[in-house]
């Protein structure tokens, strides 16, 4: 995917993105990321970059299904007096 | 006005990202908690249902109606539960209508851009520059949601 085509002037859009602003961007995305961060700056491609993104987020899509299963299960297996207590913890921690 | 220590006079620290999730996602746990259903394995499945959309809930209601993305996925949690009555009472009428035909899917060449489009709430109508914002922030805050069920879980198994 290319971004270095900087947007020519349409009518009625918003003001061209320039490449400076995309690079920003980009790489405040890649911080986010957990693998790609400890890569060697600046050769990351753009498309790697997004590429990673969206599996990063399908990853945490599936954390919280799993994590919502594991979560129902114990819900059901814990009494109420440690289960306040956990809570409270958590909330602590 | 940031909150001021009654004592000291010195302002408080506001309260992390991770914390207002969990106030938030444990009002909603504690909830869903409340109807003792029979632990059958069903019920267990519903229930993790519930705390899935409460997890999504949370998260979108701690950022409220400050990025896109949290509207667009309070917008939709909100149908949801509305296309979810309105179906139950069909259900109950027994007037359940056939859903009409799927929009026709044109298959494109589907870019990086647009298979983030998806992944992110509301992002099908955002430009370039604004999707990749909503998206940083989005991340920060499934990253900090999973972050507090993962720490919550922890707890429970202790």
């Amino acid at each position: 995917m290319s971004n270095r085509r900087s947007s020519s002037t349409q009518s009625g859009t918003p003001s061209r993105i320039t490449d400076d602003q995309m690079i920003e961007l980009v790489s405040k995305l890649r911080q986010l990321l957990p693998e790609i961060r400890s890569s060697r700056s600046d050769k990351v491609s753009a498309s790697k970059v997004l590429q990673e993104t969206c599996s990063y987020i399908r990853s945490l899509h599936r954390e919280v299904a799993d994590l919502s299963e594991r979560l129902s299960q114990l819900l059901s297996t814990v009494d109420a007096d440690s289960a306040e207590a956990a809570i409270i913890r958590s909330l602590i921690m | 006005m940031a909150p001021e220590d009654p004592v000291t006079m010195s302002p408080l620290p506001t309260p992390s990202l991770r914390t207002k999730i969990s106030r938030r996602f444990i009002e909603s746990l504690v909830k869903i908690r409340a109807s003792r259903d029979a632990a059958t394995g069903g019920n267990i499945r519903k229930r993790a249902q519930r705390i899935k959309i409460a997890a999504y809930s949370s998260m979108a209601r701690v950022t409220g109606s400050r990025r896109a993305w949290s509207r667009a996925l309070l917008a939709k949690l909100r149908s949801r539960a509305k296309r979810r009555r309105h179906l139950q009472n069909q259900r109950r009428l027994g007037l359940k209508r056939k859903r009409a035909g799927s929009r026709n899917m044109v298959l494109n060449e589907v870019s990086r851009a647009n298979e983030l489009r998806r992944l992110v709430p509301g992002g099908k109508s955002m430009d370039l520059c604004n999707l990749l914002e909503e998206t940083s922030h989005f991340i920060q805050c499934l990253t900090a949601q999973v972050k507090v069920m993962q720490s919550i879980a922890d707890q429970y198994s202790v």
